[in-house]
């Protein structure tokens, strides 16, 4: 039997387990659609804009650990799922793209909706290719999804030329092998590398582990969990490493970094050893690197070897996939107790107890994150952009489960919360799924909450509307002289009636005495939901170290006495 | 950290695909480095192809960018082989005024260099010559005065000595950086 391209791209998708589609149609890659329609095991989501297909995939992947698959046309198409793509690539995340190109006699002619995909999105891919012949379709399939989620996952993205979908017919061929000679994802570590690090994990009196993403991409928390529990090691989780380790474990010691616990980042200035495992000592954990950890000598553990003395120098680095790794570390690591150091570090909670929220009357939006957390247990999965309301989504939120944490991290993306919300509710339609946004950020991706609701995607919107763009008009509050140009939102349309234009329920909040029942209203109501918080315009996240700087330059909230 | 440093002479053996090149040359472009000189062609095997490239940058960047190199699905294997033992060559083809007066002296200069004469006319002469970037431009630099008409070099082709390839990347990240009293070392990045 033979099978057009775009017949071909189905196959292979099918081959690879691919249950869900996320995108959008346009001229280009109508053959995909065209053959798509004759796959009905091939879910297609259709969203609004295709910055929300390549988002939604995200979330999907993070909650699956499969890879998640969006599709665009090209030019315009293609184009827009450029920030969803580097958000990816920023993240980590196993991602395939397949964007529709123009016939291969028009590439090169400035034709109508043609650009150059496979060149744009080069710095920000993990790997693209541009597929000139039908035959190389089906291998092109195969090593796209190998690549994506071996090694340090990425997104790969398929430009197809529409005469390469649509044109001749050809046998189905799935390949049993890859030619991809130098590509070797690593596996073990080396026992050199891995006795030296052990040895420094033995000696230390003040260890901690820096628990990152890697930890949830190589699934590696139970022996995460072992390691700390065995060597009585504290363990700080990064934003995107919360959730990798349990928050309400006793050797939890919160997140660093910029807008981290105080005690976090204090515990890590005074620390003899930093076992890093699968992060990679981004800017906002270091602060200034000259003053970060200054008494520790760091064990880095990660699957990618650029990631080493990239930032920060690493006495032991340790090349290997994390769980890998540490299942090889496990039985030679000593059982052993640092009762001072954890008396140490409680001081320091005591001290410094960064996720204090102050008795008020005012709609405070971490009280709305706690009461979130406190209703859901612990047990949502929190979907965040960028901001304010990500912060207070990192503090506030009581993690219960393994990647119950879905935000733009690297990247930073607002607007991120709306389709990568919907594309987690996808991957994982038990679990109850909370879109965090600001004002700003809802307001960039709002238009697909027509998806949620053509699809009956049941996410729960939470606006935290402050009227302002929360964590730009913070740092004009701190370092631009209070200047708040342009950062305040004064023609916010009414959520709710929003939310009713689309026929779903909106619910306003704007006192804390109806927090909870909002909460629970929202989450006994079947289908999507939005829930808008008129929270306190001038809330700072805190503690703060400004950009650049380090833990002894850290703001504080003034706390009242009598919490002591 | 911008491009204030020496040479790098870095080798790289890659997939014979369109986009190879833009690839590897974005790694550095992104950094701001400029590349001094470019030299790929065919290696032994069959489909891959050996690049030789010399940029100029600090040490730190210049490692950063070759394991991002690395990293690249169409980079089979790449070395930074500034510090081995290697031999290199570039090869110039330098197109010189000739007057009946100059040419004899021209041959003359031109034997010592072991260059040779690839063609000859009536008010012209192409010379042909291979050795280090140093020795091309001292032969440049004698030809000037006789009115040097164009001047084409290749890009530094360069190979390590014996049966070594050259310290591959990966050897590179195993190195044990074993120095345990010196503690973070630090990088700057920039911020806001």
């Amino acid at each position: 039997m033979e099978y057009t391209g775009a017949e071909i791209v189905c196959e292979s998708l099918l081959q690879e387990g691919v249950e869900v589609i996320f995108g959008l149609p346009g001229g280009a890659v109508l053959p995909f659609y065209g053959a798509l329609s004759g796959y009905p095991q091939l879910r297609h989501v259709l969203v609004r804009h295709e910055q929300a297909a390549a988002m939604a995939a995200d979330g999907y992947a993070r909650v699956t650990g499969k890879v998640g698959v969006c599709t665009a046309t090209s030019g315009p198409g293609a184009t827009n799922l450029v920030t969803g793509i580097a958000g990816a690539m920023m993240d980590s995340i196993p991602m395939v793209a397949i964007t529709g190109q123009v016939p291969k006699p028009a590439i090169g002619r400035d034709a109508f909706q043609e650009t150059d995909i496979t060149g744009i999105t080069l710095p920000i891919t993990k790997h693209n290719m541009l597929v000139m012949e039908v035959d190389d379709i089906a291998p092109a399939i195969k090593e796209a999804f190998y690549i994506a989620q071996s090694g340090r996952p990425g997104p790969v993205l398929l430009d197809i030329p529409k005469d390469v979908l649509a044109g001749e017919k050809r046998p189905f061929v799935w390949p049993e092998t890859l030619n991809l000679q130098g590509y070797y994802p690593p596996g073990e570590a080396d026992e050199i590398q891995l006795n030296q690090a052990v040895e420094l994990i033995n000696q230390a009196e003040r260890p901690i582990i820096l628990a990152g993403h890697g930890v949830l991409i190589s699934h590696a928390y139970s022996e995460l969990r072992e390691l700390a529990e065995k060597a009585q090691i504290p363990v700080i989780t990064t934003l995107l490493g919360i959730s990798s380790f349990p928050t309400d474990h006793f050797l939890h010691t919160g997140m660093p970094g910029m807008h981290g616990m105080a005690y976090a980042s204090l515990a890590i200035d005074k620390a003899d050893l930093l076992v890093s495992l699968g992060m990679r000592f981004d800017d906002r954990v270091t602060g200034r690197i000259s003053d970060f950890a200054p008494n520790a000598r760091v064990v880095h553990v990660d699957v990618d070897p650029s990631e080493f003395h990239k930032n920060v120098k690493a006495t032991v680095p340790v090349l290997g996939d994390i769980r890998k790794v540490l299942n090889q570390m496990l039985p030679l690591v000593n059982r052993r107790t640092h009762v001072d150091w954890l008396q140490y570090i409680d001081t320091l909670r005591a001290e410094h107890p960064s996720l204090y929220i102050r008795q008020t009357d005012e709609l405070l939006p971490q009280f709305v994150m706690k009461q979130l957390s406190d209703v859901t247990e612990g047990n949502a999965i929190i979907v965040t952009g960028v901001g304010q309301h990500q912060m207070w989504a990192a503090q506030h939120y009581a993690y219960k489960n393994p990647n119950s944490l879905i935000t733009s991290g690297g990247l930073g993306a607002m607007g991120f919360e709306v389709p990568a919300a919907l594309g987690a509710k996808v991957g994982s339609p038990d679990k109850v799924v909370w879109s965090i946004a600001g004002d700003g950020g809802f307001q960039m991706t709002m238009c697909d909450l027509a998806t949620a609701v053509e699809n009956n995607i049941d996410v729960k919107f939470a606006i935290l509307n402050n009227g302002v763009l929360g964590m730009v008009h913070q740092w004009q509050e701190f370092f631009y002289d209070k200047d708040f140009f342009a950062t305040v939102y004064s023609g916010n349309p009414d959520f709710v009636k929003l939310a009713e234009a689309y026929g779903i329920p909106g619910i306003r909040v704007t006192d804390k005495t109806q927090v909870e029942a909002a909460i629970r209203q929202a989450m006994d109501t079947p289908g999507p939901v939005v829930v808008d918080f008129i929270v306190k315009r001038d809330e700072q996240v805190y503690p703060m170290i400004p950009a650049g700087e380090s833990v002894n330059e850290m703001m504080e909230e003034p706390v009242p006495e009598r919490i002591f | 950290m911008n491009g204030n440093g020496r040479h790098h002479t870095i080798i790289a053996l890659v997939h014979d695909r369109p986009g190879v090149l833009t690839r590897v040359a974005g790694l550095f472009r992104r950094r701001g480095f400029n590349i001094s000189s470019l030299a790929v062609g065919n290696s032994e095997q069959e489909g891959l192809s050996r690049m030789t490239f010399v940029v100029d940058g600090d040490q730190y960047t210049v490692d950063q960018a070759t394991r991002q190199l690395d990293k690249l699905i169409e980079v089979v294997k790449v070395a930074n082989i500034s510090d081995e033992e290697i031999v290199s060559r570039e090869l110039a083809l330098i197109k010189v005024k000739v007057t009946p007066e100059t040419r004899g002296e021209i041959l003359e200069m031109v034997h010592p260099f072991r260059a040779e004469i690839v063609d000859v006319g009536a008010r012209s002469m192409v010379i042909e010559v291979t050795g280090s970037g140093d020795k091309i431009q001292a032969l440049y630099s004698l030809l000037e005065p006789f009115g040097v008409l164009e001047l084409m070099r290749t890009g530094r082709v360069a190979m390590v000595r014996g049966l070594s390839e050259g310290r591959v990347s990966d050897e590179l990240v195993l190195d044990y950086h074993g120095d345990h009293l010196k503690v973070n070392e630090a990088y700057e990045v920039g911020s806001y």
